[in-house]
């Protein structure tokens, strides 16, 4: 067996950020349209949806900043056709959600026909003169691409505003109790339909990253399950952004770890080092569960349940 | 409603006949796993079928199906060709072979041609091309270009088929580089970009500077063109994914074989239960173009490997061949069987580590 060098170490971490980055993105999403009391399980389809529409728009104009907002656009506009389902014609969220999904592998499919197989040149890793070249801490601090960055920012922006901001704790307010909000006079579905919007533009953000940045390419069903994942780490990270974040890494760290066991001959199953992110992640599910309380006081009481402001 | 239905079924009596006796062109059916896209498994069937349309134009239709899943959905499509008389089905995938036999033996008349599996029938055929050559060629590559001796391999599933690939490589490498390493990567999923890019990653990482893969999506290129290092492509020429990373590639030609068996169908000499497995010689098996970066000494000795397997004086797994863990597989003198190729569950020397099962 040959022995860890610094140079593997480094891959190793920067691999790590690569993979929990779209996580990090598509949960943050999800939390916040979970905190106004809306579960949608639309994600893998919002994510495909943002994937297509991101690659698209660099094949088009060249420009990866165009195509993450076209892919935040594109996850959007299909999370505004579950919004009216659901705020409107109060259908049910989960059969709602799941529609999305299906319905986001079939249209992104559609619209990617003529692009499979299409080459791009997605953004780079930043190179920062000096920062970046510094042995070990400068690749680990300065040397990743442009949105790892951003998905910190990120959390860090949506911790603040659920616990200090006033729309924030609005927003709480409506995942908690939707008609005592409604009484105090808050626009109970108009909160919603925002918070499904962000969710949507956050998960098309993540599937781009993975169409332009991770693997710069369009294939049909190329998020693979991570919309899941995403789904999941709402509920691991018990709705807090920080834990999804955390969660986001363990998830990629276990991920990236048991690729590098393999690749050293250690002698232990390939299926079950395969398994082992998921076994990770259904063994903390498994713990917080057990921890009731933790559950009740940060699940958004009314997660599921449809308003209506008669009712 | 009587009389209407009456006149309904005259009115398709009618057309039936009359479709049946203008001269119609031979129908042909392809059924496919995957989108055809621009690279890949099932593009490379579609040029075979391109070919054929070539040769035949309008003597000819020919039609296909694509991302057909394997299992009920595929027996419904390979039905579908079947009953609206079509000559011949090409069914393209392993886990069309199950619903391939059933539908072949509902309809004994039509010819049904099923690649990489192993059940036959009257009116079944089995093809699969020998890419163990084209990975021993590619593999002589490899183990020149690598400077830190190190090879690493993004691999789908441990099943016979790609062990023999990764042995096929290594066998390749270690004729012209004995202290060349293969590291091995399991994706578990044939097609799943994210995590073959972590896979190639991880391997750089490791100090891999060529790459080889096994399957389907060109994650792998990509990831050795962002970090500077070689790759290997598989099925089609990736070059367009890394343009400096991509040497070359061992490509799947399926064109003769779709236009032999077509001809045999048009003149009635195509018959049942036969079992293709072409190589190099019969040019199903190819590889691609090489990289500028290749230099001419090592063209050279891919051409005239490749000369000698056609020759037959050289076979990639000839005796002695070790496994990686010390013991004798292949005595010296003799050369693997088929039949214990199509069942290799073994690691040869040079790859680390020990084959999941």
């Amino acid at each position: 067996m040959i022995g860890f060098e610094v140079e593997t170490l480094i891959a190793i971490l920067l691999g790590v950020a690569r993979g929990a980055t779209p996580l990090v993105f598509a949960a943050i999403g999800e939390l916040i349209t979970e905190k106004s009391g809306v579960l949608n399980l639309g994600v893998e389809g919002m994510m495909l949806v943002g994937a297509v529409a991101g690659f698209i728009a660099v094949v088009a104009t060249g420009s990866p900043t165009l195509g993450f907002f076209a892919a935040m656009l594109a996850g959007a506009l299909l999370a505004s056709l579950f919004a009216f389902l659901v705020l409107v014609l109060h259908t049910n969220q989960v059969a709602s959600g799941l529609a999305l999904t299906i319905f986001g592998v079939g249209v992104s499919a559609f619209f990617g026909l003529g692009y499979i197989g299409t080459p791009i040149k997605g953004p780079q890793a930043i190179h920062i003169p000096v920062l970046t070249d510094i042995p070990v801490i400068g690749p680990l601090l300065f040397g990743h691409d442009i949105m790892v960055y951003l998905a910190f920012v990120l959390v860090a922006a949506t911790a603040w505003f659920l616990s200090k901001s006033r729309w924030g704790m609005i927003l709480r307010a409506v995942g908690e109790s939707h008609h005592a909000a409604h009484a105090i006079g808050y626009p109970v579905v108009m909160i919603r339909f925002f918070a499904i919007l962000f969710g949507g533009a956050m998960c098309g953000l993540a599937g781009a990253y993975i169409s332009l940045i991770y693997t710069p390419m369009w294939a049909e069903n190329m998020t693979a399950g991570r919309g899941w994942i995403a789904l999941a780490l709402v509920v691991f990270a018990t709705w807090k952004p920080g834990r999804a974040l955390i969660g986001a890494y363990l998830f990629g760290g276990v991920t990236i770890l048991q690729l590098n066991v393999q690749s050293l001959g250690v002698d232990v199953s390939a299926h079950l080092m395969n398994m082992l992110p998921y076994i990770a992640t259904i063994l903390v599910l498994v713990l917080i569960s057990r921890d009731e309380t933790k559950i009740r006081l940060n699940a958004p009481a009314c997660l599921g349940k449809p308003f209506r402001a008669d009712g | 409603m009587g009389k209407l239905k009456a006149a309904l079924v005259a009115a398709t009596l009618a057309l039936g006949t009359t479709a049946a006796q203008a001269e119609e062109p031979a129908k042909f059916g392809f059924v496919y796993v995957s989108p055809i896209g621009d690279a890949g498994y099932t593009y490379q069937h579609d040029l075979g079928r391109k070919a054929i349309e070539e040769k035949y134009g309008d003597k000819i239709k020919v039609s296909f199906v694509e991302s057909v899943a394997e299992g009920p959905d595929s027996e419904r499509v390979i039905m579908n060709y079947a009953k609206s008389g079509y000559k011949a089905v090409f069914a393209t995938s392993f886990g069309y072979m199950n619903p391939t036999l059933k539908v072949a033996k509902k309809f004994p008349k039509v010819a049904f041609e099923h690649a990489t599996g192993y059940k036959r029938a009257a009116n079944v055929n089995t093809y699969l091309a020998r890419f163990y050559e084209g990975r021993y060629l590619v593999g002589l590559v490899a183990g020149k270009m690598t400077k830190s001796n190190v090879i690493g391999y993004v691999a789908a599933f441990p099943i016979p088929e790609v062990v023999r690939g990764i042995n096929a490589f290594t066998q390749g490498i270690r004729a012209v580089n004995p202290d060349a390493q293969v590291r091995v990567i399991w994706t578990n999923s044939w097609f799943d970009p994210g995590k073959e890019r972590e896979a190639a990653d991880t391997l750089i990482g490791q100090g891999a500077d060529v790459l080889n893969m096994h399957a389907d999506s060109p994650a792998t290129i990509q990831a050795a063109e962002d970090a500077g290092v070689y790759a290997i492509g598989y099925n089609s020429d990736l070059s367009k994914f890394g343009p400096k990373a991509h040497l070359t590639a061992s490509v799947t030609n399926w064109a003769p074989y779709y236009v032999k068996r077509v001809e045999e169908v048009m003149n009635g000499t195509w018959k049942g239960n036969q079992d293709t497995w072409d190589g190099l010689k019969e040019d199903m098996v190819q590889v691609a173009p090489f990289n500028d970066a290749v230099p001419q000494d090592v063209r050279d000795l891919v051409e005239k490997a490749k000369a000698d397997i056609i020759a037959g004086t050289l076979h990639p797994f000839a005796g002695p061949v070790k496994d990686n863990e010390g013991k004798e597989r292949i005595p010296a003198g003799s050369t693997m069987s088929d039949g214990d190729m199509l069942g290799f569950n073994w690691y040869v020397e040079g790859v680390v580590g020990k084959l999941p099962n």
